[in-house]
């Protein structure tokens, strides 16, 4: 593998270890090899002369989600950034430009999650307090995680990477890209907001799981201390804040004051109340959501996205009228007592009534298929195609407070692109290329390329392995008759 | 319209679980005949510009150039395409309403050996996954039980009817074995030590060994009710209500649908299946790719499904669950799609097509949830295709039903024009309203 050169000035500057995971592939045309030294503006700018970075996506139907569809398009890539979008006339490759024969398929941005667990190392809930606001998911976050590879083969390139909802208030979410193959340090985007995950409902009052023997039951068991555990949150926060106030008033009047204990829960709360956390909560019926509406009328604090939001179209004008989003599953229904009025027809509700409303996943299944979700609100509700391709992407973006940089095809925004077989709302459509900041990180064509030669490696360790054995003599590993490629059944017979 | 609106803030007014008010036709079976529309029968070339008629629940004509009865109701379908209802191979339609109350679900029963369990039995004509699911084009599905090693059997239902017993079309269907898996709570099941394998396996053969005691209990129960039927001078036994329904199956008259899904599993359920003779289809099957020759040589049908699932290792390609209905086509086994859920039946269609995008031809992902199913579950004189004799399992639509944004028009089951009205329409008329 080649040691990359340090890209100055840009925020995909990567290392060694770093680059893209199809470079130890020699059949495949490397595109992140000798990448030049770019300066830190250079790649908003039109490319005169070509990086071997360059991409060219030639003759697709461009989706380009902010202004409509364009035929024989072209896209040029250059430094991971959109340099150029338009008819093939209108772009021109510059020499040596990378040329993805796009004709016939289509191109569109990539999809964007804003409910996800996936590349969680272990659990997604610190379960022990009511609000554990202090801990981060970006502490616990695992570049290994396969079903982020498998996500970006059903086009998804970013994602809002959540707690779970076992309490009122979870945690510290974190916006990353799906860089496979880079290190998880370059998995944040960088000047995405802070983002913290609120629950309501069922979950974190505990409705359908019981702790094990000898743990006692968990406050809050009600919608009631749901509300009472978030509002109190605050009143301690704003406590937090005055006494940090009063200590550095007596200060300055010269005393010499004891200070207050540092506690980062409630700086976390006190961020969010200064605006400058973003509050994501899960919550399913329409009484929960109006709750948190008045409880951040209350507190004076703004909701940035209603997570699942299943019974918004209820209350969508309420919802629209604080300027809060929906993200939701589009027709998952009835797993629980709180999902049974959950319709298909929510997301052209909330749409219809303002809500900026968004698909997403909370499943590293579903993850690989939002595009679908968002066709099905052109079937339930009848939203247009326009406003169905801006679910999984631009609304997503808006939500997370990255369109300027995200969820459409437009100049200057990062070079998140898929390839699509077909139009993304045909079932019959699969993904054969997934650009990130401008590199390829899923290829159909590669990956199918590479499945020898895994095969070959793994039949060569598993070989090595029984080989070292026979050698050391030692007694097997335990479970090795489970390896599935010489299946042994138990069999007393 | 109105009355849209006063049944649904009845609804919605009544409890949180409301049973289904929506209606069926009232047990009319009209003479109707559909013309002018493209008729896709399945089981031949579809017909553009043809006509289908059905009277008294059964398709009596399909064809170009077909007589239309004078006294016929007859639906001009221009623009619209004819299919056959679709089938979903397995599923817990009927059975499941809110799945974390368990009061609203009947899917498992206590214990380990529950043959005598009979999904028809539990089936609420009045769910309201039963109208979700057949609005994108479901009109039957394979209801059937699930948990421990030996889960009852399945009924093949239709997804309209009054009572369980109109919606039957053929129960006992099949028996349901979840054939015992080597668990252990280590990661990707593979035991971490020594001590956790042995407990393992000594679990996972205990468990196989009282499968084959029920199975040999079986024999000898059915060997004992032959001999009394031809000797009725032989003494009587007391009978006994779960043996007796595993008699047709070790007399392969009922088909066992094992559900296994790695490999290891597929092959000791072959084996378990190779002793006692059972007539087999096998399900999940997610390893279904590495056992061709075995299953061709037996003449074993899969029901592949849902496809829309993650591969069961780290290790398997992306797509591997996409790829094994074009790996079976290929193979010339026989196949078929289930969704193996309740409200996610409706999405049946879109798992069909999951296998089109990774190179199942598109006709053969259609078979795979009408006519394949059919034939699988020995009912393709029913139900599965467009053909005179068959009932009249019918849905109108606006273009292909394996695509997301097609739209099903109208619908019939057995003949009966089925609203396509459901709980969410009403709740979406109701909230659509809202002033």
């Amino acid at each position: 593998m080649k040691r990359l050169k340090e890209v100055v000035g840009c925020r995909l500057s990567v290392g060694a270890d770093q680059t893209s995971r199809f470079n130890s592939n020699s059949n495949y045309k490397p595109i992140t090899d000798n990448r030049q030294p770019l300066l830190a503006l250079a790649f908003i700018l039109i490319a005169t002369v070509a990086s071997a970075q360059d991409i060219v996506i030639r003759d697709a139907t461009i989706l380009t989600v902010s202004h409509g569809r364009i035929e024989h398009g072209s896209i040029l890539v250059h430094g991971g950034k959109i340099a150029a979008v338009g008819t093939n006339a209108q772009v021109t490759a510059p020499a040596g430009a990378q040329v993805i024969d796009a004709a016939g398929k289509f191109v569109m941005p990539g999809i964007i999650d804003t409910h996800s667990h996936t590349a969680v190392e272990g659990s997604v809930n610190e379960i022990s307090l009511p609000n554990t606001g202090m801990v981060r998911i970006r502490d616990v976050l695992n570049n290994e995680d396969i079903d982020v590879y498998r996500q970006l083969a059903g086009g998804t390139t970013t994602a809002l990477v959540l707690h779970g909802s076992a309490n009122p208030i979870g945690g510290q979410s974190q916006i990353v890209k799906w860089k496979w193959g880079h290190p998880v340090s370059e998995w944040p985007i960088a000047d995405a907001p802070r983002t913290i995950k609120f629950a309501l409902g069922e979950n974190p009052k505990s409705s359908n799981f019981r702790p094990p023997p000898g743990i006692p039951a968990q406050y809050p068991q009600t919608r009631m201390g749901v509300e009472e555990v978030i509002r109190q949150s605050f009143i301690d926060a704003k406590d937090y804040t005055a006494r940090w106030d009063e200590y550095e008033a007596r200060k300055k009047r010269g005393e010499n004051p004891i200070p207050p204990r540092h506690d980062i829960l409630m700086e976390t709360m006190v961020d969010i109340l200064k605006g400058k956390i973003d509050v994501h909560s899960h919550c399913y019926r329409a009484d929960e959501i109006m709750m948190l509406l008045n409880v951040s009328d209350e507190q004076g604090f703004k909701i940035r996205e209603l997570q699942h939001v299943l019974e918004g179209y209820k209350v969508a004008k309420e919802i629209a009228a604080h300027g809060v989003g929906g993200g939701t599953f589009i027709d998952w229904w009835g797993f629980k007592a709180e999902a049974y009025d959950a319709i298909p027809y929510n997301v052209a509700l909330m749409t219809k009534a303002g809500v900026l409303t968004s698909v997403n996943s909370d499943s590293a299944e579903l993850a690989r298929h939002l595009n679908q979700d968002a066709a099905k609100a052109m079937k339930y509700g009848g939203l247009s195609e326009e406003e169905a391709l801006k679910l999984c992407t631009l609304n997503g973006a808006r939500q997370l407070r990255l369109d300027h940089r995200l969820g459409s095809i437009d100049v200057g925004k990062d070079a998140d692109i898929v390839i699509w077989t077909g139009h993304p709302f045909s079932t019959y459509s699969r993904v054969e290329t997934t650009l990130v900041d401008g590199e390829i990180l899923f290829d159909r064509q590669h990956d199918l390329a590479m499945r020898k030669a895994m095969a070959k490696e793994k039949a060569d360790r598993l070989k090595k392995e029984a080989d070292d054995e026979a050698k050391n003599k030692k007694p097997g590993r335990p479970g090795k008759s489970d390896d599935e490629t010489k299946p042994e059944v138990t069999d007393e017979n | 319209m109105k009355t849209k609106i006063v049944i649904a803030a009845m609804l919605v007014a009544s409890s949180a679980f409301a049973q289904s008010v929506i209606i069926n036709s009232p047990g009319r079976k009209p003479l109707v005949a559909i013309r002018n529309a493209t008729i896709v029968p399945v089981t031949s070339a579809a017909i553009p510009n043809g006509t289908i008629v059905f009277d008294h629940g059964v398709i009596t004509a399909v064809g170009a150039n077909v007589a239309i009865p004078a006294n016929a109701t007859v639906i001009d379908g221009t623009g619209l395409f004819v299919y056959p209802g679709l089938i979903d191979s397995g599923s817990h339609v009927g059975l499941e309403e809110i799945s974390a109350v368990p009061g609203t679900v009947d899917t498992a029963e206590l214990g380990d050996i529950n043959p005598n369990a009979r999904a028809e039995i539990a089936v609420n004509p009045h769910s309201n996954v039963i109208p979700v699911t057949r609005v994108n084009g479901i009109t039957t599905v394979v209801t059937e039980p699930e948990g421990g090693i030996i889960s009852g059997s399945s009924a093949m239902i239709q997804l309209a009817g009054w009572t369980p017993q109109e919606m039957t079309l053929k129960a006992p269907l099949a028996m349901h074995i979840h054939f015992p898996r080597l668990r252990t709570n280590s990661f990707d099941e593979v035991p971490q030590d020594e001590e956790a394998a042995k407990e393992a396996t000594k679990n996972y053969t205990k468990q196989i060994d009282k499968l084959r005691d029920v199975f040999k209990d079986a024999q000898a129960y059915a060997k004992a009710t032959a001999a009394r039927t031809n000797h009725p001078d032989i003494k009587r036994n007391d009978r006994d209500v779960i043996l007796e329904a595993l008699v047709p199956v070790v007399e392969g008259r009922e088909p066992v649908v094992m559900h296994a899904n790695l490999e290891r599993d597929i092959r000791a359920a072959l084996k378990f299946a190779d002793e006692f003779k059972l007539k087999v289809i096998l399900a999940d099957a997610e390893d279904v790719a590495r056992v061709i020759p075995e299953l061709k040589s037996r003449n074993i049908p899969v029901i592949l499904g849902p496809i829309l699932s993650l591969p069961p290792r780290e290790d398997d390609p992306y797509d591997l669950v996409f790829t094994n209905a074009k790996t079976l086509n290929d193979a010339g086994i026989p196949f078929a799609i289930q969704s193996q859920d309740a409200h996610n039946a409706r999405n049946l269609p879109y798992q069909a097509a999951a296998c089109a995008a990774f190179g199942l031809p598109k006709d053969v992902a259609l078979r795979s949830v009408t006519i394949a199913p059919a034939q699988i579950f020995g009912l393709a004189d029913k139900i599965g295709s467009l053909e005179t004799g068959k009932l009249a399992n019918i849905i109108m639509t606006d273009g292909d039903p394996l695509e997301i944004v097609t739209h099903v028009r109208r619908l019939f089951i057995g003949g009966e024009e089925i609203t396509l009205d459901t709980n969410q329409t009403l709740l979406w008329e109701k909230f659509k309203a809202r002033p």
